[in-house]
């Protein structure tokens, strides 16, 4: 417990403590700022896109692990935890060698939002999937078949059906990822480039203020992060929760 | 028919795309003139006193967080306690915290102007931009690695052997050494071998902490970032493809103690009981 407080809750205390230091006038200041908006805009509406899509093929590809049989499936399952395990920093740095300026395919994404959104898309890869592979894998294929010989088309079986079932798997898969791609740093430093009201994330902007010595700012916008992405958190959870209870 | 292999095709080539051609185009960069002008970049004296830093932390923090986790772990499965929720949710703060966040809270508190800096500097102990403030922050955020792990594994095996283990005499001490942790231990490793990728590849937190001073506070994630802005793309590249060497090995280690969890589940006391 005095390891837990030394090292976590301490901590974040003092960032509490300091975000409040100026007063309500310089916390408000810090995040009116408007870079500091823009920022936390860009971090939100880009994370919540990178969990849509994370939702859609997260589930596809949880789907092709379990139900479909090719040659090297357990080579490209092993591969789903990579983001996990290759530091941040070399993954935005292999998407700028590739998308980048001097990258072979023509694209060139470094320095845009188009950037932003790949680098979060890279980190938070494993989330869905892995939250909906071991609910696939258990599920009852019995209902699904009945439906088929009751004359349902699989696009059919898949609505009604195995997404009912796998709902709660996803949103659970979404949550984390909504709260990976919100703090996200290393990934999307070296590709966004960095530009305020254009590339710049929250993450990044609160580096900034640190580097600038206002670690009273960096502090506020930290904690409206924090606040924002719990409460998010929490409305998904919530969701999760009326959604199981539906099911019954 | 053709519904399956689209289906396959699709997750297949957003894979390829996202995963599989940015990694291994960097591989392929890398040692596209051959190993001699790799092993010249990973052999500088800042690159190996960046490895050299990397590995220390590692083993500082990771050794901090398995005894903690395991601790940790017996506390939330084996006893009751108030604030047992609190605990709980405060064990998975690092996951939702940006590293960046991490490094501010231990400035503020560790800092010239924090609240412990003060007294710090008077002892003459520098944490920030220094070692310890480094081991500090990959210790925060490889933290919940271990106990994550470890409770599942602590629910699954119940308190039967324990149990038996203490009627027969043996001290608590001896029951955690004897039966608990040999029950545990593939867990522990799943835990560890995730904690210490997490540790050896930590980038924000670190990097707020360090001051980034070359040859001296450079870990080598700090290193291919500073290479890279240094325009000195062979550099980075190279201790790019020394991370990702690391992190595939990880891949391969999770793989491997998956599977010794789960075979250990299948030979679990209870599980003999049942048969």
């Amino acid at each position: 417990m005095g390891y837990l407080s030394l090292i976590v809750l301490i901590p974040l205390a003092a960032v509490a403590w300091r975000s409040t230091d100026g007063g309500a006038d310089a916390f408000w200041r810090a995040i009116s700022n408007p870079a500091a908006v823009a920022s936390l805009r860009l971090t939100l509406l880009a994370s919540a896109a990178v969990v849509i899509v994370n939702a859609v093929f997260g589930t596809l590809i949880a789907w092709v692990l379990v139900r479909d049989d090719f040659r090297g499936k357990s080579i490209v399952n092993s591969l789903i935890d990579l983001p996990f395990a290759l530091p941040t920093i070399v993954a935005g740095l292999t998407l700028l060698a590739l998308y980048g300026p001097r990258g072979p395919v023509g694209v060139n994404v470094a320095y845009t939002r188009v950037g932003v959104l790949l680098a979060l898309l890279f980190v938070t890869l494993p989330f869905v999937v892995r939250a909906v592979q071991p609910v696939l894998l258990e599920l009852d294929r019995e209902m699904e078949e009945a439906a088929a010989s009751l004359g349902a088309g699989s696009f059919a079986i898949f609505r009604r059906i195995v997404l009912p079932n796998l709902t709660p798997a996803i949103l659970a898969g979404v949550a984390l990822a909504f709260a990976r791609a919100v703090g996200e740093f290393g990934s999307v430093v070296l590709i966004s480039g960095n530009i305020p009201f254009e590339t710049e994330v929250a993450s990044v902007h609160i580096f900034g203020q640190i580097e600038s010595d206002n670690t009273t700012a960096a502090a506020a916008v930290s904690v409206l992060l924090l606040a924002i992405s719990f409460v998010v958190l929490f409305g998904i959870d919530a969701l999760r929760r009326w959604g199981a209870r539906h099911d019954r | 028919m053709t519904a399956r292999f689209g289906l396959r095709f699709v997750a297949l080539g957003y894979l390829a795309a996202l995963l599989v051609l940015p990694v291994g185009y960097i591989f392929w960069k890398t040692f596209e003139d051959g190993l001699g002008p790799v092993w010249d970049a990973i052999t500088t004296p800042q690159a190996l006193h960046a490895l050299w830093l990397t590995v220390i932390i590692a083993l500082i923090a990771v050794p901090l967080n398995t005894v903690f986790g395991v601790v940790c772990a017996l506390l939330l499965v084996r006893q009751r306690f108030h604030g047992k929720a609190v605990l709980n949710a405060l064990i998975d703060l690092p996951f939702a915290l940006s590293p960046v966040v991490v490094g501010l809270a231990l400035i503020l508190v560790y800092g010239r102007n924090g609240w412990f800096g003060g007294w710090l500097t008077d002892q003459g102990v520098r944490v920030i931009f220094a070692l310890p403030g480094m081991v500090l922050a990959t210790v925060f955020i490889s933290l919940p690695f271990v106990v994550r792990e470890v409770v599942p594994v602590l629910r699954e095996i119940g308190t039967e052997q324990e149990e038996a283990a203490a009627t027969l005499g043996a001290s608590p001490l001896a029951t955690f050494w004897r039966v608990t942790l040999p029950s545990i231990r593939w867990g522990v490793t799943y835990g560890v071998v995730l904690a210490t990728a997490r540790a050896l590849g930590e980038y924000g937190a670190v990097s707020v902490v360090s001051g980034k001073l070359a040859g001296r506070t450079e870990t080598l994630t700090l290193h291919v970032e500073e290479r890279f802005q240094a325009f000195d793309l062979t550099a980075a590249y190279s201790s790019s493809v020394v991370l990702a060497l690391l992190a595939l090995m990880t891949l391969v280690a999770m793989n491997v103690f998956r599977r010794e969890v789960r075979s250990g589940d299948r030979s679990s006391p209870r599980d003999e009981a049942v048969r």
